[in-house]
Order: structure tokens, then sequence, then C-alpha cells
């Protein structure tokens, strides 16, 4: 089973590639110390807005800074809030889905209400009215993103767990007296770890998108921090004079994104060929 | 069918408690009193003007009385006073501001329809062709470009470079001295980018859908049926299969409001609209809590009919909906 999913897997071409960008980042991200040309919170006004050039291969920014250093520390923070909020979102999502999906009756009437009302907000505006209380912070952004974000989670778990508990293993389990406990988080949700993983790998992305699209609102993550989001407010301040702050940016979270999820997908087909289109 | 709509309706009634309470949870995140912000940077207030500030905006009773007299008031859409230094009523803050926000989504919505069908349509039947692969590309990366950035993109080569198109606002400065037929030209030109952009993530969602819809229904027997007698391929494709494929797209279109409000915030703000969106980024900014509080419950009101309207046409659309 493993071996096949594996196999599988190497062979698409596209999900390789995903995974390729997905471990680049990882590496880059853990090596920004040593790869950054220069400190990308170093200001020199001798040298601002310049464009791209052999000392600073992405130009500078309006205070000087080098903007391929601060895109290489930024690829850490969208790294560091995508897991996070990702992380936050399946807690949530994958607890409510297996206590609706295993429980049934009033306990699932009442969670996916309450998930059916939480699809009712546009997720932007709910993230927004929460960080305009809360002060925008990267560790507010995340917990706001992770929370605005399980309820399609909740809804996958949902769906595995109510195919799940009535098969033999199930039956056997609660046959020996195993608690409910047990039962949820032993036996059926490690069962339910594959939808989960595509739906993480996916979620990633999208969450890297939401906090770059708050970061260039000046909602997400506030300067001096870099990220790929607030380099962009840059270029959108100087937009008929630097197109280098705008170009580079959106591209890394275009192939990030795009590495994220040609990688959830590659995962989806390897895992269960049958759910190709 | 009347019987339909009024269970519908009578479902809205839960969710729409259920997004009062929310709202509410929400704005009492807060630490502290909401009205501590216009009395913070002024050391002059006495005590006892900040208990009259907070007896006005009935933060001095328990939270579910609190609950309940909001409630009240919404009821007869009354969403409170702005913080803002003009203090003006919430709703009509909002009111004067929606037009604008739903004239670009219902636009964006059409276009959507337009251009997502017949790519959706045309990728399906002439499946593994060049343009089936090419649209294939582009979808994807669609799903996978920030469209705020693809805005920058677009403002710099539109706006800056070629100058076809203007990048801010909905009006030009002498829109007055156009006739009627240039200043509707004028409000066309301004609203061409934001309107192509916040359709651009449903355009790539509702043309996947389309195609693999398409696919699904191009396999069942009565098309092989419709075949079997002879009809030319045409009337099998744009009669047969393409009326029972366009059926769930109702469904997709509802599901795509909240997205497309919740990026009006960012298109209206990157192109200075005066739409709601830019209303409640301002808001968020300043931190007027009515108005956000407002315009987050309005959105997701405004998405709750959304999915009434499509689950409706609906309905109407295909009969075997109403009967179960």
């Amino acid at each position: 089973m493993k071996s096949d999913f594996w196999y599988r897997f190497l062979k698409n071409k596209m999900a390789v590639a995903g995974a390729v960008v997905v471990i680049l980042l990882f590496v880059v991200s853990f090596l920004s110390p040593f790869i950054s040309p220069y400190d990308p919170n170093e200001i020199d006004l001798t040298n601002v807005l310049s464009s791209p050039s052999e000392d600073h291969l992405f130009g500078t920014d309006q205070l000087g800074r080098d903007v391929m250093s601060r895109m290489i520390w930024g690829a850490g923070i969208s790294l560091k809030v995508g897991f996070v909020a990702t992380g936050i979102a399946i807690f949530v999502g994958a607890i409510l889905g297996a206590i609706a999906g295993y429980y049934g009756r009033w306990v699932d009437a009442v969670i996916m209400r309450f998930v059916d009302i939480m699809l009712c907000f546009p997720s932007f505006f709910l993230i927004l009215a929460v960080i305009a209380i809360l002060e925008p912070s990267i560790w507010n952004i995340m917990i706001v993103i992770g929370l605005t974000g399980w309820m399609g989670i909740t809804r996958l778990v949902r769906a595995d767990f109510i195919s799940l508990k009535e098969r033999d293993f199930v039956q056997a389990a609660r046959g020996i007296g195993a608690s409910d406990f047990r039962i949820i988080f032993r036996h059926i949700l490690p069962n339910a770890m594959a939808s989960v993983l595509v739906a993480a790998t996916l979620g990633v992305a999208g969450a890297i998108l939401t906090e770059s699209a708050l970061s260039f609102l000046g909602i997400g993550v506030q300067p001096p921090t870099p990220s790929w989001g607030n380099i962009l407010t840059a270029g959108k301040d100087n937009i008929d004079i630097a197109w280098w702050l705008s170009l580079y940016p959106g591209l890394a979270i275009l192939i990030t994104v795009l590495g994220y999820n040609l990688l959830g997908e590659g995962i989806r087909d390897s895992l269960d060929p049958r759910l190709r289109e | 069918m009347i019987k339909y709509v009024l269970k519908r309706l009578l479902m809205m009634i839960p969710l729409l408690i259920g997004i009062t309470i929310i709202c509410f949870a929400v704005i009492h995140l807060a630490p502290g009193s909401p009205t501590d912000l216009q009395t913070e940077m002024n050391p002059q207030v006495s005590l006892e003007a900040k208990e009259r500030l907070r007896a006005m905006y009935d933060l001095d009773k328990p939270l579910h009385e609190q609950y309940f007299l909001w409630v009240k008031k919404l009821a007869v859409l009354d969403l409170g006073k702005s913080f803002s230094t003009d203090h003006r009523p919430v709703t009509d803050k909002i009111a004067e501001r929606i037009p604008i926000t739903i004239t670009i989504n219902v636009l964006s919505m059409i276009f959507i329809i337009l251009v997502a069908i017949p790519i959706g349509v045309l990728s399906a039947v002439h499946r593994d062709s060049l343009f089936d692969k090419v649209t294939a590309v582009i979808v994807f990366i669609g799903f996978a470009v920030p469209t705020f950035w693809l805005a920058l993109l677009l403002m710099i080569l539109f706006g800056v470079n070629l100058g076809w198109l203007p990048i801010s606002g909905i009006r030009s400065l002498n829109y007055e001295y156009f006739t009627a037929w240039g200043a509707f030209v004028d409000l066309m030109k301004h609203l061409l980018l934001p309107v192509v952009l916040s359709a651009f993530g449903g355009l790539a969602g509702l043309s996947r859908y389309m195609r693999s819809n398409m696919l699904e229904v191009i396999r069942q027997d009565y098309i092989t049926t419709a075949r079997a007698k002879g009809l030319s391929e045409r009337v099998v494709i744009y009669k047969h299969a393409l009326r029972n494929a366009l059926l769930p797209v109702i469904t997709i279109l509802g599901l795509s409001i909240p997205g497309l409000i919740g990026g009006s915030v960012i298109f209206e703000t990157i192109f200075a609209i005066p739409g709601m969106g830019q209303l409640f980024y301002m808001a968020v900014m300043s931190r007027d809590y009515p108005v956000v509080m407002g315009i987050l419950f309005i959105g997701a009101v405004l998405t709750l009919l959304g999915n009434l309207i499509a689950d409706v046409s609906y309905a109407v659309a295909d009969p075997r909906i109403r009967v179960s």
C-alpha cells in the first residue's frame, strides 16, 4: 500500500515539481541567515528604490533595503503562518468533525449548524473584524486565519467518520470495551487522516494567500518584519516608479501557492487514483 | 413551489440568529471597553463622563441584556452610530456605499458566467485537445495567483505604461462635463479592471467545475440514447447534455458569493472605489466598531440571501428538488 503510494507519487511529474518547490522553500527559510546577501532590515538612504542590479538582484525598497534579502526572510514568515494557521484549523476541524460524525443525532445537528453559520460569513470580513479588535500581529493573524478556516475539514472528517464507524474493526473495538475517546482517536481518526492531509496541504496554500493579502492591506505582518505581502504594499505606493517591488514578491507567492496546490493534488491522486477526475 | 420557498425561509431563521450571536461575540472580544478608544487619548475625560459614554452605548448592562438590546435595534435596521467624527448612523453610511459594491459583484458574476461556462463546455467536449490543456494550465495558475498582485501588475500595464485605463476611483475628475453616454463609458472604464479581477477566482473554479460536470453528463445513458437515435452531435451536446450540466452551476454561483463580497475589501481598497468594502477597511483601520459590526452582519446576510436565491432558482429549474 505504502510503496504503491510512492510509486504513483514519483511517477506524477507535477506532484514531484510541487514537492521540490515546497522543500526548497523549507531550505530557504531555515538557511535564511546564511544565504540572504544583506541584513533584511538594514536601511540605506543613499540607495533608495534602486532598480535591480548586480549588487541588488531584485533592487531596493523605499528605505534602501535589499528586496531579495527581505524576500528570503519573508519565506520563513509565510511558512510559519501557513503551518500554524493550518494546524489550528485541522485541530479544531478534526475534533468537531469527529465528534459530529461519531455521535450523530443532536450533537451532529448542533455542530453542523454551527458550520453553516460560520460559512455565511465572507471569511475575509470575519478575519478583518477580529484583527480590528485584537491588533494586527503575526500571532493574531495565524490564530484568526486558523479559526476561520476549519469548516471544510469538519465536513470531510465527519463524512469519513459516518462511513467508518459502522465498519467491523470499530465494532470489534467497541466489543472489547474500548472507550469512545479511544475509538475516536486511536481507531477511526488515523483512518480519516488521508483526506485531512490533502486538505491541510491545500490549506497551507490558502493561508499563505490570505496572509499576503492581509499584510498587503497593512493589517497582517507588521513592518519592519519582512513579508511578501508588505513588500507589495511598498510596490503599490511606488507603482509608477518601482515595478520590481511589485513583480518579485508576487511571483514568490504565486510559485509557493502553486507548489502546495500541486503537492496536495498529487498526494490525493496517489492515495486513491479513483479520486482523479 | 410556495411550500418549498417557505421551508427555505424558515430554515434561515436559526442561521440568522447564529449570525447575530457571532457578530456580537466578535465585537466583545475586545479587551476593555470599545469606548476606551474615544477617551484614552484625552486625559481630561472624567470617570463620570466615561460612565455616561458607556451608558450611551448600553455597555453598562449585563452581556445578555446588551445582546437583546442590540438585536431589537437590528430588527428595525438600526445599527447604531459610527464612532468616527461625523457620528452618522451606520445604516446610512452602509446604504450609500452598498450599490456600487453590489453593482461590481453582479457584473463580476455575469462575467464569470459568460466566460467560464463556454470554456468548461469546450474543454469537456474537446477533451485532451490543445485548448483543454492550455486552459487547464491557466486555471491551475488562476487558483494560485494572488489577485491583489495581479491587480498591481494590470495597473502598471494598463494604467501606468499604456495609459489606457484609469486606476483609481469610479469617475474622472471632469465627469460633470461628459454627456450621459460619455459618463457611462467613463464609469465602465473605471470598473473594468475591478470587475475582471474580482471575477478571477470564480472564473477558475467555475470553468473547472463546468468541465468535470459536462464530462459526467456525457457519460450518461440518455446521451448514448440521443446519439443512437441519430441526433447530430451538436444537438446532443448543446441541447441534451448542456442543459443538465448547467443545473448545478446555480449552486456553485451561490457558493461563490461570500468570496466575491469578501474580495470587495481588497479591490475597493486598491482601486479606491467608494463602496462597502472600502468603508469596512477604513472602519477596521480606525477601529470604528459599530461600522465593523454592521458590515460584518450585512455581509453575512447578503451571503444568506444569495444562497436562498440560488436554492430557489435551482428548484425552479429542476422539479426534482422541489419534491424531495
